[in-house]
């Protein structure tokens, strides 16, 4: 076993090496922007999403920019490596786009002042290094009201990744949304700890059909969740992009992200020397968070998907106003208020109607 | 109802882990130890995926899949068998060769949906209630995957061939020495390796998921690497091995279906150490232990006239 204990940790070392790295576009002294990606730009999700992002940024600022990307970087010591190596081969900004880079790109950010990082979904910032996210439970509360109108079984499957805040405010806003439309709705969840394995979603997605859920969410990144809906003959929600060509029959519609708007933003910021650290913050209205057409449902619950999102989008209608009530039925946001920032973004427990225990 | 889902999740998880197991078997009881099985595997799900989607017909598909995998590993053994080279450091290659260029043969499959394997129905053993669905009502490669274990059983400890080939991974110079073609016999056995494993990868890519994607793999290929030296290099033990590995998966995920809270991440780690507690505590006795394992696994045999 020793042997084949230390090829392991050769293996490790050795992935690490071939990540694949990709340059494209030249110009006499163009920006220098890379992206780190934490699955395969062809995950049809969350990277793939950032890569159309990244060859929109290129499209526009033409000669500008010059763009590396690195792929399927496992989060952790194998972040640290690859950002550094960007940081060393001159590049003037960095985006590394997964909640789990952060640590990594806060240490490198520290060793390599100037250089711009830019990291996606977290919440550490420095003078160098800024972050950006977007308001994606305002895409979940929408899918919410839908999974509440369209299902019969009253049971929703959620296919979720991490225990990370951005999945448990997914989750409590989808809630919201079905409760808002249907008391009786029940959500189970699944936790696959990972982002990305299709067939580990495709396992998670049948395990939760066989348990009775005739809709299905995830929070992960590939499209064998909503392929295995299709073939169960089940519905379900895209995520990341429109999955749609994968199971026209399944999907309702799916959260579309769009960085393209940020990205070119940022690096034209690089360009003419007024970067500077910040966190920003996308939204439906911004337009970073936008729904795929909405397909396999009734006029009825079209209407409501549609007026929920003009709503979101006028600044009418917010997830998370309350009353909510956590899952110990204390009252954590108070009637007709709207919960703060801080606590959307931070969020650490289930709201009431979630009969499940909390993650830790 | 809701047994039966689970026992045909089960078959579905734990199929693509017995093909690859069962063909490293054979491998490693020749002497040759292939780390190489996720590349074969990757490599299998690739070219099984796009000839399947190519021609339309996913039999073609599993075909080509076993012949990827075949293609894999004859370059392996050309090197370790032919060459002498490490087994390890060639092996660990091989994988990240698949892959790597798994992912360059698949870069325009990606984004298609693929053709499926539909299953097989077999009258009457099919409709037994709770196995019948499971067992019974499944795609050609779910039969095979017992089929080829009861052969490898089969011919392992009771027919000759089954002897020469133990006899060469227990003692190679001995083998050589009787008059048999040691690198033949073990460039055979990695081929049917080879084939195995490329025969995991198009269940992944043609059943499991009718799609493909980058990495689909995701660590199964030493998963099925770790359950053949856990199964001491029994053909009926890793089949439990595997099916252990695969029901603890599914089980956990409905555990977590049903609302029973442990820890995600315990709950990951589950299969593993179930599988390896499981295939150690049958696995204990250490004559039988020392009896099967291969004497002569991981040397390269270089005959000297």
């Amino acid at each position: 076993m020793k042997t084949l204990t230390s090829s392991l940790l050769a293996l490790g070392a050795a992935a690490a090496l071939s990540m694949g790295v990709a340059t494209t576009a030249q110009a006499d002294d163009p920006i220098k922007a890379a992206f780190v990606y934490v699955g395969p730009v062809s995950d049809h999700g969350w990277s793939y999403a950032h890569d159309q992002a990244r060859l929109a940024m290129e499209a526009e600022l033409g000669d500008m920019v010059e763009t590396t990307f690195l792929e399927s970087v496992p989060e952790g010591a194998d972040a640290v490596r690859a950002l550094e190596r960007l940081a060393r081969t001159d590049h003037d900004i960095i985006f590394a786009t997964s909640f789990g880079y952060m640590e990594s790109v806060m240490e490198v950010a520290e060793r390599f002042p100037d250089v711009a990082f830019e990291h996606a979904t977290g919440y550490l910032s420095a003078e160098n290094f800024a972050n950006y996210n977007g308001h994606f439970y305002e895409g979940r509360y929408v899918l919410g009201k839908i999974a509440g109108l369209e299902t019969e079984a009253n049971t929703i499957g959620y296919i979720a990744s991490y225990a990370i805040p951005e999945v448990i405010s997914g989750i409590n806003a989808f809630m919201l949304g079905a409760q808002s439309v249907n008391p009786d709705v029940e959500v189970k969840i699944i936790w696959v700890n990972t982002w990305y394995d299709p067939p580990r979603e495709a396992e998670a997605a049948n395990a939760l059909i066989d348990q009775g859920a005739d809709i299905l969410v995830q929070h992960t990144d590939s499209t064998a969740m909503l392929q295995t809906a299709q073939e169960r003959g089940v519905r379900g929600f895209g995520n990341d992009s429109d999955m749609g060509a994968f199971a026209p029959e399944a999907q309702l519609t799916a959260i579309v992200n769009n960085w393209a708007p940020y990205y070119i933003e940022r690096v034209r910021a690089v360009a003419d020397g007024s970067w500077e650290t910040g966190s920003a913050m996308g939204s439906m209205e911004s337009g970073m968070v936008q729904m795929a057409p909405f397909a396999n449902m009734s006029d009825e619950t079209r209407a409501v998907a549609e007026e929920t999102m003009a709503g979101i989008i006028a600044g009418e209608v917010h997830p998370f106003t309350g009353p909510i009530f956590n899952q110990a039925g204390e009252e954590i946001v108070a009637d007709g208020e709207v919960a703060p920032l801080d606590m959307i973004l931070g969020m650490n427990f289930y709201i009431q109607g979630i009969d499940d225990a909390y993650p830790n | 109802m809701l047994l039966e889902g689970i026992l045909v999740t089960i078959v579905g998880a734990a199929t693509p882990i017995v093909l690859a197991a069962i063909g490293e078997l054979v491998v490693e009881r020749s002497g040759v130890l292939n780390l190489g099985v996720e590349g074969m595997m990757i490599m299998g799900a690739v070219v099984a995926f796009g000839v399947a989607l190519g021609t339309g017909n996913p039999y073609l598909g599993v075909v080509a899949g076993a012949l990827a995998g075949v293609g894999m590993s004859l370059l392996f053994g050309f090197f370790t068998v032919y060459l002498a080279s490490n087994q390890v450091a060639t092996g660990l290659a091989l994988t990240l060769l698949g892959l790597g260029l798994a992912g360059l043969i698949g870069e325009s499959f990606v984004g298609t949906p693929g053709v499926k394997l539909e299953a097989i129905t077999i009258p009457l053993l099919a409709s037994i209630p709770f196995i019948g669905p499971a067992l019974f009502d499944r795609d050609i490669l779910v039969y095979l995957s017992f089929a080829i274990v009861a052969c490898v059983a089969y011919i392992l400890f009771r027919t000759r061939v089954g002897l020469i080939l133990r006899a060469t991974g227990e003692n190679a110079e001995a083998a050589h020495a009787l008059g048999r073609d040691v690198r033949l016999i073990r460039m055979a056995a990695v081929a049917f390796g080879g084939a195995c494993a490329g025969l995991g990868g198009a269940y992944l890519s043609l059943v499991l998921t009718a799609q493909w994607t980058e990495g689909m793999t995701a660590g199964r290929g030493w998963i099925a690497l770790a359950i053949v030296v856990f199964a001491t290099w029994l053909p009926w033990r890793a089949l439990v091995g595997a099916y252990l590995f695969g029901g603890v998966i599914i089980l956990q995920l409905h555990a977590q279906a049903f609302g029973i809270r442990v820890p995600p991440q315990a709950m990951t780690m589950l299969p593993y150490l179930a599988t390896i507690i499981a295939l150690v505590v049958l696995s204990r006795n250490q004559a039988l232990m020392r009896r099967n394992t291969p004497a002569a696994l991981g040397r390269a045999f270089v005959p000297d006239r």
